[in-house]
């Protein structure tokens, strides 16, 4: 198993608070690896500072990404441009402010192909339609002329899946990409996601708080709190064996749907005042 | 836009339109300086006079007045003029062309000068050149048209003799158009020096009149843009690989000039009032210098007659610049 | 204490403006009504005593310049407090009592705003008849609308907080709500419009005499300098100039002082 994404010891801070503390994991070639934690772990900074966009006021203080060899945080802006949408894309967590309201589905969706694989305009629309049949819309033609208001939530995140996959890249990365959506339009969307991955030989690095989207399509995962890692593994056996309090938490937390006696246990305080104490140590 | 809308908007308009005329044609008669007494030769009879008031009318009592001009003007007919002599309607027309050519060009150059502006500024976010520039446009935003008038005047036509400061064309060249379109004539039939000489007699009154609005323009798009560039679908049109500048053309103007255009919008109809003086600091022979003429000269059917005019291209430019509003706006198109 | 140098450079370029007027006789050089036919157009510095030069009928132009920001001053202060209590007056009843008073109001504003200012100003001063109070009544007539539509939309915002509802509640009168409750909370907005609404008047004021209709023509106006200085242009250039740019300075410091206002009371006008 070859490694695509290599995070080494990587810490950032936004002003004096310490927002990521030392992280390193490893993403082989070809899995789906979550990024599991509560709002404020650190799991969306990983997954921006992957991709170049973190905020100005985050600064890395030190550490690695190594992408196919180079360093991603010291590439210059034109080298990381090349490599955006064609080698490393995003699935974004909100659809609908994540497409452009003034522009056409088609248009959006065909950027890639004509800018990056520089097709024709006939050969991006069909490319496209293609790519609209894959993620199950129906009525693709029609599709192309919208605009993202006139489509609903869940078309849209196909929409942006689509985009997403469509320059095969190597690596994409989803962020909560379930969130915004409705319940039952969540697992078709999983269902995609997961599928397409297989198809194309994708890597993905999923960020999500929800442990059960995890065990439906990652094959392993990360756990975070206060940016920091507290336990890696193949999802299988965290799921089974958890070795953290913090995990074994995160599952109890979860609800249960064949044990339905069993009640929503909170993390317990005495474990989040332990875990602030470890984490800066 | 439903035709509801459109109804009523013009309904609104028109309303608008009656109370401005009534509003003026009440003030003038308010006037203590006699029009007729300044037409008149010195010397001339008491009937002499009440003869020529009977004829304009300003013998019948105001509301009376009021109704015989307005049941004119339903025919067409928009009286003559005391000073000139000719019939108002022809006098108008006649001049309008000028003013609406200029007031065209000074609202695409400030349209132009107002939009680089802003996205120059916004590519330039942070830097010192950025702030440097926001802060000139401020400056901009302050100087009034008549200020700007006369410094070009002063600057690009005395000190720097560099363009014509007044009249519209050179008297000696006759170009001879049919209409009193010169420059668009002009170019549609090709007569190129023509037209060159036009557009240096034109192009200072039309920098007058811009740059107030491009400065405005200028400053309400630069914040649009900044509102536009922090959304998501900037973020992933970067992720995606796009260029800075194919990012600021495409995926960001178009969503910042709806509500650019919204706020500004109400603007462009003050380029018709601008053209009042900047065409008298040029003596450029359009409807805004023959305004400030009636009015000296109490010509009350003149004075009529433009501000109907005046009204008229307002609600115009009103209600050109909602429908442009919603034909931007790829939701209200549906709607 | 304010912090922003604009407060500081306009307003102390207003405050010197002020000066100069009031004490006119005092710094002129030269009676500016006094003309000797022997130095007509001399440029500035070519004859002693002249530090600007002189216009077409030997007048001093610096003394002209003094004794001219008397009526600038005059308009802008006069008219500008006009036409603002009467547009706030208007904009709370609008804002604040709505209903009829709303409507009738705006359909107001909306005529008026129909016509390009400086058409209705020459129009207005043209019925009245030339003098400083046509000029100042002009400005109201036309600006007051300025002051209304935003102490409207103030004054409507206001009205639906909560203080004015509790307001009410207690059993305090719309009068009393309307003055003590409302008024407060849009006086910072109205400053700042009051010092960009002065600006505007000594604009229009010396556009008004440019065209010749404001005071009588003896009486020195940058407007009437300005004119003047446009006809013989190309003999005396410092007849447009020095009024030009004394103009300019004056409107850029009421400007200055309005947005430097502002930014001062920004966390007020933030509700």
């Amino acid at each position: 198993m070859s490694p695509v994404i290599e995070i080494r010891n990587l810490t950032a801070v936004a002003h004096t608070i310490p927002i990521l503390r030392d992280v390193s994991l490893t993403v082989n070639a070809g899995e789906a690896m979550a990024l599991v934690g509560e709002s404020g772990a650190g799991k969306s900074t990983i997954a921006k500072a992957v991709l170049g966009i973190l905020p100005p006021a985050i600064r890395i203080a030190s550490g690695e990404i190594i992408f196919e060899g180079a360093d991603l945080l010291k590439l210059p802006p034109a080298a990381m441009r090349e490599l955006l949408g064609v080698r490393i894309a995003l699935i974004p967590q909100d659809p609908l402010t994540s497409l452009n309201p003034a522009r056409r589905i088609g248009d959006q969706l065909t950027d890639g192909l004509r800018l990056r694989a520089r097709m024709s305009r006939a050969d991006a629309r069909a490319k496209a339609l293609e790519l609209l049949n894959d993620v199950h819309i129906r009525d693709p033609e029609q599709v192309l002329r919208r605009y993202p208001h006139e489509l609903s939530g869940g078309m849209r995140q196909r929409v942006l899946i689509a985009q997403a996959f469509s320059l095969n890249p190597h690596v994409i990365i989803a962020d909560e990409p379930t969130t915004a959506l409705d319940v039952t339009v969540q697992k078709q969307v999983l269902r995609l996601i997961r599928q397409l991955q297989r198809d194309h030989k994708t890597t993905l690095l999923f960020v999500t708080h929800d442990l059960g989207v995890v065990a439906q399509i990652c094959d392993r995962l990360t756990v975070l709190y206060g940016g920091k890692v507290l336990e890696q593994g193949a999802t299988s056996e965290i799921l089974r064996h958890p070795q953290h309090r913090y995990t074994e938490a995160l599952l109890a937390a979860n609800p249960r749907y064949d044990q339905p006696e069993h009640s929503l246990r909170p993390v317990p305080e005495e474990l989040i005042a332990e875990l602030k104490r470890e984490i800066s140590a | 836009m439903s035709a509801s809308t459109i109804l009523s908007r013009a309904l609104s308009a028109i309303v608008t339109l009656l109370g401005v005329m009534v509003i003026v044609f009440v003030l003038v008669r308010v006037v203590p300086g006699d029009p007729i007494s300044m037409m008149i030769a010195p010397g001339a009879s008491e009937s002499d006079i009440n003869a020529l008031r009977a004829r304009y009318g300003l013998d019948l009592p105001v509301w009376q007045q009021f109704l015989v001009w307005f049941g004119q003007v339903l025919h067409g007919n928009f009286g003559t003029s005391i000073s000139l002599k000719q019939n108002v309607m022809t006098i108008i027309l006649e001049r309008l062309p000028a003013t609406l050519e200029l007031a065209a060009l000074a609202l695409a150059m400030a349209l132009v000068w107002g939009t680089f502006i802003a996205l120059v500024s916004t590519h330039l976010q942070g830097t010192w050149a950025q702030r440097f520039i926001d802060n000139f446009n401020g400056v901009m935003l302050a100087v009034p048209d008549f200020i700007w008038g006369l410094t070009f005047v002063l600057v690009l036509g005395v000190l720097v003799p560099l363009l014509p400061i007044s009249g519209r064309s050179d008297p000696t060249i006759d170009a001879g158009l049919y209409t009193q379109f010169y420059l668009i004539e002009g170019l549609l039939r090709l007569k190129l020096a023509f037209v060159w000489d036009v557009l240096k007699h034109m192009i200072l009154p039309a920098c007058t009149m811009s740059f107030p609005l491009a400065a405005v323009i200028g400053r309400v798009l630069k914040n649009t843009m900044m509102d536009v560039m922090v959304q998501d679908y900037i973020v992933l049109a970067r992720i995606k690989g796009l260029s800075s500048l194919r990012i600021l053309l495409q995926e960001a103007l178009r969503n910042a000039a709806v509500p650019a255009l919204a706020l500004t919008g109400v603007q462009f109809t003050f380029l018709i009032g601008g053209t009042v003086i900047t065409e008298r600091i040029f003596s450029y022979p359009g409807i805004g210098n023959l305004a400030i003429d009636a009015v000296i000269n109490r010509d009350l059917p003149l004075i009529q007659g433009l501000v109907l005019t005046f009204g008229v291209i307002f609600i115009a430019v009103n209600m050109a610049v909602d429908a442009m509003t919603a034909w931007l706006n790829p939701r209200l198109r549906h709607a | 204490m304010p912090r922003d140098l604009r407060i500081w450079l306009g307003g102390g370029f207003i405050l010197l403006l002020i000066v100069c007027a009031l004490a006119a006789p005092l710094i002129a050089p030269a009676d500016p009504l006094e003309q000797d036919l022997m130095l007509t157009t001399m440029a500035p510095g070519q004859e002693p005593g002249y530090y600007l030069g002189t216009d077409s009928l030997g007048r001093d132009v610096l003394s002209r310049l003094i004794y001219a920001s008397r009526v600038a001053l005059t308009v802008a202060f006069v008219a500008a407090t006009l036409a603002c209590l009467l547009g706030t007056m208007l904009g709370l009843a609008a804002g604040y009592l709505g209903g009829w008073w709303d409507r009738v109001i705006s359909r107001l504003i909306d005529i008026w705003m129909a016509f390009p200012p400086v058409l209705l100003s020459i129009l207005l001063v043209a019925v009245l008849g030339s003098g400083l109070h046509s000029v100042i009544a002009a400005i109201v007539v036309i600006d007051w609308t300025r002051f209304a539509r935003v102490v409207r939309a103030e004054a409507q915002q206001q009205a639906r907080l909560e203080y004015a509802e509790a307001a009410t509640a207690l059993g305090m009168g719309r009068g009393a709500i309307l003055f003590r409750e409302i008024l407060p909370n849009v006086l910072p907005v109205v400053l700042v419009l009051l010092s960009l609404e002065m600006g505007i008047a000594v604009i229009v004021e010396a556009i008004l005499s440019f065209v010749g209709l404001s005071v009588s023509t003896d009486t020195p106006t940058w407007g009437g300098m300005i004119a003047e200085g446009r006809q013989i242009i190309y003999q005396a250039w410092w007849v447009l100039v020095f009024p030009l740019v004394t103009l300019f300075l004056t409107v850029l410091a009421f400007n200055q002082l309005g947005d430097g206002l502002r930014q001062w009371l920004d966390p007020m006008l933030k509700r």
